[in-house]
């Protein structure tokens, strides 16, 4: 049966598990399973950086991976690949794992006071978005689709926690193409 | 349409490579990725790459500075961004002048790298959408749109063709209407000259003082109303071509001038004491027959050799009739699209018809004639009845009776004064009617002092 997980890579609240999960559920409309944690792989941490290499923890993910569907997986942890200065989240584009970091996602990551409600928005939009590439959807031209780039925080809030119709579309067919071929 | 767009990252961290390939994939990229310059040069061989990120410090011989010239040498049109996790302003400077598009330093922000990817992307976009319209623009006067079986239009085009990237100067003779703009633009387009501009001039439809000021432009303050010093037609050419239509009509002062540019490449402005350096290709056009007015005294005779240096001479209509089918064909397709009128053909009366006309203004009778009658016929076909006109014409032509005691000229005088008055003064539309070109009719006004 083709299925969807959820996982947490390190230490994540049940909370935004449950967050996660329950999001996921809804927008992918296949049955979602929640995996034990994910030990986060050693020598992953850069020291020079202070950051996360977000390319081992990917690899963590596929290779916790049951086999019978795609992962999508949480971190607190700030990631980060050699070119780039951060990343809210990445995916394998059309396969196995995804990953979303929530440190880049709160409130006090800016100096600000903490919003549940801004961060709970910012985690199911992004959760959409790296689910969305799993699936092999790409970046949308929409700023208020949830597959739209981001890459700052006030571009990922200028986002909606929702596909347009067109990706919408695109992502339907997508899960019958993967439906049919677990069958 | 993000997928039409190739990348590709050079880095001889395979984490670094694929890490960024991936992000860019994201985005709906093709990205491809190299951990070696020599895989870099390998890939680019066999693909032509947008944008190319490249790693600066690369081991195994070849280093990223190196690798982007042999990048660029394969395709000119790659954007090269270098990046490098120890900036020295000595490597940016090297690489901006090999011709880097960026240099930036890892980490780099990944909005910084998104409108980066967006804008070189945009500007390339621009660039091929130009290329397009530019090829569109050029095949409006390519060789395959002088539209010809004929053997000895054939053997033209062919000289066009072999003779289109020398400097030389061509003189095309030939009847009104038989295309020798046609040529002169095809010669032009299909040379080295191609990109730059191609200026026409009629030596005909302007006075002497106005033409010498059109070819050669004026200084401020050159005669009345010289307010600012302007370009001529020479200027204006300059790097390419300029085509001058009825040479065989200019005053000797003219002619003189034009020698002196000819032989020296360089010319005074009206009113000017400085001599302004020019590279131009001049293809020149008449309907006379230059060498009889040269031994007449009417034309110089070391102009006529400088011109003459090539000759074209196209043929009149009357005298490739099977072109008179294709080019038909030709015109009906064009101008029907032009109106708006989906027409198929001609029956094959009409066809007899255009067959069997005189055709004394060459293709642009034909050309006239057809617009004609596809402007007033009903169906989707054009029959005899639409081409009555031309019937009606000869017609008209053989009951006519000669008053006695008339020269040709007094004649052709009076057709044109007749027809002048009947289009009210509108030069185009009776040059059509007379089915001479507009040039032609400036000049028959000028040369029987026609009152406008």
């Amino acid at each position: 049966m083709s299925r969807l997980y959820v996982a947490a890579v390190g230490d994540v609240s049940q909370a935004n598990l449950a967050l996660a999960l329950e999001c996921v559920e809804q927008e992918f409309q296949l049955p979602v399973v929640g995996l034990p944690a994910i030990a986060e792989p050693p020598g992953a941490f850069d020291e020079r950086r202070a950051q996360y290499r977000a390319v081992d923890f990917l690899l963590a993910v596929v290779r916790s991976s049951p086999g019978d569907g795609k992962v999508v997986a949480l971190t607190e942890r700030d990631i980060f690949i050699p070119m780039l200065t951060f990343l809210f989240g990445q995916a394998q584009l059309g396969g196995v794992a995804a990953l979303v970091s929530a440190a880049r996602l709160r409130q006090e990551f800016y100096g600000l006071p903490a919003d549940a409600a801004v961060f709970r928005r910012r985690l199911r939009t992004e959760v959409l978005h790296e689910g969305g590439h799993a699936f092999g959807l790409i970046h949308c031209p929409d700023r208020s689709c949830a597959m739209s780039l981001a890459t700052s925080i006030q571009q990922l809030d200028l986002k909606q926690d929702a596909f347009c119709a067109g990706c919408r579309r695109a992502l339907a067919e997508r899960i019958r193409e993967f439906r049919g071929n677990e069958i | 349409m993000k997928t039409l767009w190739n990348i590709l990252v050079v880095d001889d961290e395979e984490a670094m490579c694929e890490s960024m390939a991936a992000w860019l994939r994201e985005d709906g990229y093709k990205v491809d990725t190299a951990f070696s310059g020599r895989q870099a040069v390998e890939l680019a061989r066999e693909k032509s790459y947008a944008i190319c990120f490249m790693d600066l410090k690369m081991p195994g011989g070849m280093d990223g500075i190196e690798t982007m010239m042999e990048l660029r040498r394969l395709n000119p049109d790659t954007a090269v961004i270098i990046i490098t996790a120890y900036a020295t302003v000595d490597t940016a400077i090297a690489a901006m002048k090999e011709g880097a598009q960026e240099y930036m330093v890892k980490p780099c922000n990944p909005e910084e790298i998104s409108l980066l990817v967006e804008r070189i992307i945009k500007v390339k976009r621009l660039q091929r959408e130009n290329e397009l319209l530019r090829k569109r623009l050029l095949r409006q006067y390519e060789f395959r749109d002088i539209i010809t079986k004929n053997a000895r239009m054939q053997d033209i085009l062919a000289l066009t063709k072999e003779i289109a990237s020398l400097r030389s100067t061509v003189l095309i003779r030939g009847e009104s209407g038989t295309g020798k703009e046609l040529i002169a633009r095809a010669i032009h387009f299909s040379g080295d000259r191609a990109s730059r501009p191609f200026v026409s001039v009629s030596c005909a439809a302007l006075a002497e003082t106005l033409l010498e000021s059109e070819l050669f432009g004026y200084e401020k303050g050159a005669f009345t109303g010289a307010a600012a010093q302007t370009k001529g037609k020479f200027e204006l050419a300059n790097g390419g071509t300029l085509f001058l239509d009825e040479i065989g009509d200019i005053s000797p002062k003219l002619q003189g001038d034009l020698l002196r540019v000819l032989q020296e490449r360089r010319f005074y402005r009206v009113g000017g004491s400085e001599e302004v350096p020019v590279d131009v290709r001049v293809v020149a056009a008449t309907h006379r027959d230059l060498r009889e007015a040269v031994r007449q005294g009417h034309f110089r005779e070391d102009l006529y050799y400088r011109l003459n240096v090539i000759e074209i001479f196209l043929p009149p209509l009357r005298e490739r009739r099977e072109d008179i089918p294709l080019l038909t064909e030709h015109l009906i397709e064009r101008i029907g699209n032009e109106v708006g009128k989906d027409i198929t053909g001609v029956t094959d009366g009409a066809m007899r018809i255009l067959m069997d006309h005189h055709w004394p203004g060459n293709v642009r009778e034909l050309e006239n004639a057809i617009e004609r009658a596809i402007v007033t016929c009903r169906g989707s076909i054009l029959t005899e009845d639409d081409f009555a006109f031309l019937a009606e014409s000869v017609r008209a032509r053989s009951q006519w009776v000669l008053p006695p005691n008339m020269t040709l000229q007094e004649l052709e005088k009076q057709a044109i004064v007749a027809t002048l008055d009947r289009t009210q003064g509108n030069i185009k539309e009776a040059a059509a009617v007379l089915g001479i070109d507009r040039s032609t009719l400036y000049e028959k006004i000028k040369k029987y002092e026609i009152p406008r």
